[in-house]
C-alpha cells in the first residue's frame, strides 16, 4: 500500500504547476475566460506540448498514461488555477471515447488531439435528459450508405469551438433504454448541424447543438451500433473523476486564500483567525476536503474494477465532492465577507467553479440515489 | 499509488482470521455483536487468549513483550478483531500506561509492572479528569504533597472507566501549584487498595455503570511510584495522546455498525416493504456509507504514511472528529430504523442468562441505549471542539 505519486506523475504535476504559476495567473485566466472563444489557443498549444493531453491517454493510442491517477494528477493541478481550456471535453471525454471504442482510423485522429490541433466535444445531454445517461431522444436512422441524425443536444461543453462532435443517438429501443444507443463522430460544420454557443457562468463555454437531417457515412459510427451505453458510462465516469480532482485543486486554492485572509484581515483589533467560531469553520472545511480527496483517490484506484465497484466509487466521490465543494464555496465567500462578493477578486471565481462542478455529470442528490441503487444491487 | 495489501499482509490477515476462528469463543462474539453486557471475566478471558499467542500488547516493542508489528499489520489486526466480534482490549494498562512506562519509566517499574499487565495480574484505570477539569485538563487540582518517602494525595478523579474493576490507577496529580498549570503536574501510580481511596459509581444516561468517581483522602503513595520526573507529568500525558492513534477513527466499529444497520433495515417494515427499500431511508444509509468509505481511505492514507516512516500528528484529530461523527450517525439511524420498538427499556435483558422472550425484534433492546451511550465519543479523549482547536493551531496556524 502506497499513496504516494509515482515519479513520472510527480514530475508531470510539478512541471504543470510551474507552468500555471508562470503563465496562468488569475488576471490572465479571467481575461481568457471572458474572451470570444472562451479559451486561449496559444496556451492550449503549450499545454499540449507539456504533455497534458497525452497524460490522459494510454500508450496504445500514442499517449503515456490514461490511468485514473493520471487523470487525477493533471486535473487537480488545473483546478488550482481554474483553467478554462477545453481539457475536459477534448482530452477526457472526446479522446477517451475514441481511445476506448474508436475504429483504427478514428484512433488515428488522436495524434492531432494529443498535439493540440484537434478539438472535440461530447454531445450527449439533451434538454430533458437532466443527468440520465440512457435518456436519448436524438435519432439516427439507417439509410443506404450511412445514417441520418435528428435531435437536440444541450449544454455541450465547448460545443461551439470543437472541430468534431461525438454525438449519441438512439438507433433502436425506447427513449430511456440502455440498449439501442450509438455514438457518431461528425464534423462540427457538417450540413444540418447548427450550434448556438454561449459563455458559462463559471468561465468556459458551451453550446446548444441542433441536428437536422445530418447525413453521415457508415464510418462515422464509433464502436458497435446499439451498444454504446457502456462506452458512454465509462466516458462519463472518467469525466466524474476528472471534475472531482479538479474540484480538489480548486477547494485547496479557495481554502488557502481564505486562510491567508483570516490571518491578515483585522477586525476589532485582531486578525479574524483569532476568532474561534471562524477557526472551527476552517477546520470543518479542511475535514471535508480530506474526505473528498479520499473518496476521489478511492474512485481513481477503482477505475479498472468491475462495473458495480467502479461506478459505486465514482458516485460516492461525486456525492462527497458535490457536498464539500458547495461547503467550501459558500464558506469561503462568507468568511471573506464583502470582498468575496466582487468580480475583481479571485476567490469568488473559484467558488463559482466549485459550485457549477456539481452541475456536471450529476449533483450530490443524483449520485446519492445512484449509489444507493448500486449498493442495494450488491 | 497502490491501494492493495501485499501478499505478506494478506497472509498475515489470514493468520489473524485463523486465530480468531480458533480462539474467540462463539458465545463471547455473540454477546459483543448482540450488544450484551460484558463481565470482567469476559475481558480477562480474551486478554488471556491474546497473551498466550503473544498478541496482547501489539503496540509494544518486541523486547518488552510486544509484537513489533508494522502500522499496516496493527491496522489489519484491529479491523479483524472487531469484524469477528472480539471484545475490545481494555486500553488503560496496555495502550496507555504501557507505552508511558516503556518510554519514561524506570527499569524497576518496567520490570515490575509490564509483565503484570500482560498476565492480567493488575487491572489498571486512568485518573485524569476531575469534576472541575474536563477539556481544561491542566487545571486539575488533586494534590500530591511530599512527606518523607511518600506523597500524600488528596482530591477527586471522575469518569474513571471500569475503575470498579481496577487494582491500580495511574493519576495526574498537582505537585507544584506555583508555576504554570502544565508545569506542576506529576504522573503517579496508585494502588487502589491504599487506605483513603473510595470508588463510587456514576450511572450514565443509558442506565449503565461503566464510569466512576474516585476520591482520595490522605492517600499515602510511595515516592517510588512516581513515573519519570516530578512536575513532568504533562509531557507524559501528552505523549499518550499522540501515541498509536491509528485506531482512533474506529473504522472497523463503524463498518460492523453499518452492516448491522443494513440488516435491521432489511427486516424492519414500512408500508409493507422493507425499510431498506424506502428511498428516503435508503439515501440516509447511502450517505453515511459514502462518508465511511471516504474515511476508511483517509485512515489508510494515514496508516500507509506511518508505514513509510511518517508520524501521524494532526491527522489523528481529524480522524477522531470524522470517525465519531460517523459512528454517532450510524447509531442514530439504527435507533430510527426501529420505530416504536426503540422505546422499551429492559436493561436486565442485556445480561447473560436472561430467558424471557424479547419485546419486539430480538435486535431491538440495546439499540436506543447504545445511541445514548455513543454520545460520549465526541466528548471523551479531548472533545471534538478541542480537536478542532488543535487542528486550527497545528495545521492552520490560527
Amino acid at each position: 500500500m502506497d499513496f504516494n505519486l509515482s515519479d513520472d506523475r510527480r514530475m508531470l504535476k510539478e512541471s504543470l504547476s510551474r507552468f500555471l504559476q508562470d503563465r496562468y495567473g488569475f488576471e490572465t485566466r479571467n481575461e481568457i475566460a471572458g474572451s470570444e472563444q472562451g479559451f486561449s489557443r496559444e496556451l492550449w498549444a503549450q499545454m499540449a506540448e507539456l504533455g497534458l493531453i497525452g497524460a490522459m491517454l494510454p500508450e496504445e493510442v500514442g499517449g503515456f498514461g490514461g490511468e485514473g491517477f493520471d487523470v487525477m494528477t493533471v486535473m487537480e493541478e488545473l483546478g488550482r488555477a481554474i483553467v478554462v481550456e477545453p481539457v475536459l471535453p477534448t482530452a477526457v471525454l472526446g479522446a477517451g471515447i475514441l481511445a476506448d471504442a474508436g475504429s483504427d482510423s478514428q484512433k488515428a485522429l488522436l495524434e492531432k488531439v494529443i498535439s493540440g490541433d484537434l478539438l472535440l466535444a461530447f454531445a450527449h445531454g439533451e434538454p430533458e435528459s437532466r443527468y440520465s445517461l440512457s435518456e436519448v431522444r436524438c435519432r439516427a436512422a439507417q439509410v443506404d450508405d450511412g445514417w441520418v441524425l435528428d435531435g437536440q443536444k444541450a449544454v455541450v461543453l465547448n460545443g461551439d469551438t470543437a472541430d468534431k462532435l461525438i454525438v449519441s443517438a438512439r438507433t433502436s429501443g425506447g427513449d430511456d433504454d440502455e440498449a439501442g444507443l450509438t455514438l457518431f463522430l461528425i464534423d462540427a460544420n457538417a450540413q444540418g448541424v447548427s450550434r448556438r454557443g454561449y459563455a458559462n457562468v463559471d468561465g468556459g463555454r458551451a453550446a446548444e447543438v441542433t441536428l437536422e437531417d445530418v447525413s453521415v457515412a457508415q464510418e462515422a459510427v464509433i464502436g458497435t451500433v446499439g451498444e454504446a451505453f457502456p462506452v458512454i458510462e465509462h466516458a462519463i465516469g472518467r469525466g466524474i473523476l476528472a471534475v472531482c480532482a479538479e474540484a480538489l485543486g480548486a477547494m485547496d486554492a479557495a481554502k488557502d486564500m481564505t486562510l491567508e485572509f483570516l490571518q491578515t484581515r483585522k477586525q476589532f483589533g485582531v486578525p479574524l483567525g483569532k476568532f474561534q467560531v471562524l477557526q472551527h469553520r476552517m477546520v470543518e472545511m479542511c475535514l471535508e476536503i480530506e474526505q473528498a480527496r479520499s473518496a476521489t483517490i478511492l474512485a481513481a484506484g477503482r477505475m479498472n474494477e468491475d462495473r458495480r465497484t467502479r461506478e459505486a466509487a465514482l458516485s460516492a466521490a461525486k456525492n462527497l465532492v458535490g457536498r464539500s465543494a458547495r461547503l467550501v464555496a459558500e464558506e469561503s465567500i462568507q468568511m471573506h465577507g464583502g470582498i468575496g462578493m466582487t468580480w475583481e477578486y479571485a476567490l469568488p471565481h473559484f467558488a463559482k467553479r466549485l459550485t457549477m462542478i456539481e452541475h456536471l455529470f450529476g449533483d450530490a442528490d443524483h449520485h446519492l440515489e445512484r449509489f444507493a441503487t448500486l449498493s442495494q444491487a450488491s | 499509488m497502490d491501494m492493495n495489501f501485499t501478499p505478506e499482509e494478506i497472509a498475515f490477515r489470514d493468520e489473524v482470521r485463523g486465530f480468531l476462528k480458533d480462539k474467540l469463543p462463539e458465545s463471547l462474539a455473540a454477546k459483543v455483536k448482540g450488544g450484551k453486557r460484558l463481565l470482567k471475566a469476559d475481558y480477562e478471558l480474551w486478554h488471556k487468549r491474546l497473551n498466550e499467542r503473544g498478541w496482547l500488547a501489539w503496540h509494544w516493542p518486541v523486547e518488552q513483550g510486544g509484537t513489533g508489528w508494522t502500522p499496516i499489520e496493527k491496522h489489519i489486526f484491529e479491523e479483524e478483531c472487531v469484524a469477528a466480534g472480539a471484545p475490545r482490549v481494555v486500553p488503560f494498562g496496555l495502550n496507555m500506561l504501557g507505552p508511558v512506562l516503556i518510554k519514561f519509566g524506570s527499569d524497576e517499574q518496567r520490570a515490575h509492572y509490564l509483565p503484570r499487565i500482560l498476565n492480567g495480574d493488575d487491572w489498571w484505570c486512568q485518573g485524569y479528569s476531575e469534576p472541575g477539569s474536563g477539556s481544561d485538563l491542566a487545571s486539575l487540582k488533586t494534590r500530591a504533597v511530599r512527606d518523607g518517602d511518600h506523597y500524600v494525595v488528596n482530591g477527586q478523579k471522575t469518569w474513571t472507566t471500569l475503575g470498579h474493576f481496577a487494582d491500580w490507577i495511574f493519576c495526574l496529580v498537582r505537585t507544584d501549584s506555583e508555576s504554570k498549570p502544565q508545569a506542576g503536574i506529576s504522573f503517579l501510580l496508585i494502588d487502589m487498595k491504599t487506605p483513603g481511596i473510595t470508588v463510587q459509581p456514576i450511572v450514565t444516561l443509558d442506565g449503565e455503570h461503566e464510569v466512576n468517581e474516585v476520591f482520595f483522602e490522605d492517600v499515602r503513595v510511595p515516592v517510588g511510584n512516581l513515573v519519570g520526573e516530578e512536575n513532568k507529568g504533562w509531557t507524559y500525558a501528552k505523549y499518550l495522546l499522540t501515541y498509536e492513534r491509528t485506531g482512533i477513527a474506529g473504522v472497523a466499529f463503524a463498518k460492523s455498525g453499518l452492516a448491522h444497520l443494513k440488516q435491521v433495515a432489511s427486516k424492519q417494515m414500512k408500508g409493507r416493504k422493507p425499510l431498506a427499500q424506502d428511498p428516503l431511508f435508503a439515501s440516509r444509509i447511502a450517505q453515511v456509507e459514502i462518508d465511511l468509505m471516504a474515511m476508511e481511505t483517509f485512515n489508510l492514507r494515514i496508516v500507509s504514511a506511518a508505514q513509510h516512516g511518517g508520524v501521524p500528528g494532526v491527522e489523528s484529530s481529524m480522524l477522531k472528529i470524522k470517525g465519531t461523527e460517523i459512528r454517532q450517525e450510524i447509531t442514530d439511524l439504527l435507533r430510527r430504523a426501529l420505530g416504536p420498538y426503540a422505546a422499551p427499556f429492559v436493561p436486565e435483558g442485556l445480561d447473560e442468562g436472561y430467558n424471557e422472550p424479547p419485546i419486539g425484534p430480538d435486535y431491538a433492546n440495546p439499540v436506543a441505549s447504545q445511541y445514548f451511550n455513543m454520545r460520549k465519543v465526541s466528548i471523551y479523549g479531548g472533545s471534538n471542539e478541542i480537536q478542532k482547536n488543535i487542528v486550527a493551531k497545528m495545521m492552520l496556524g490560527l
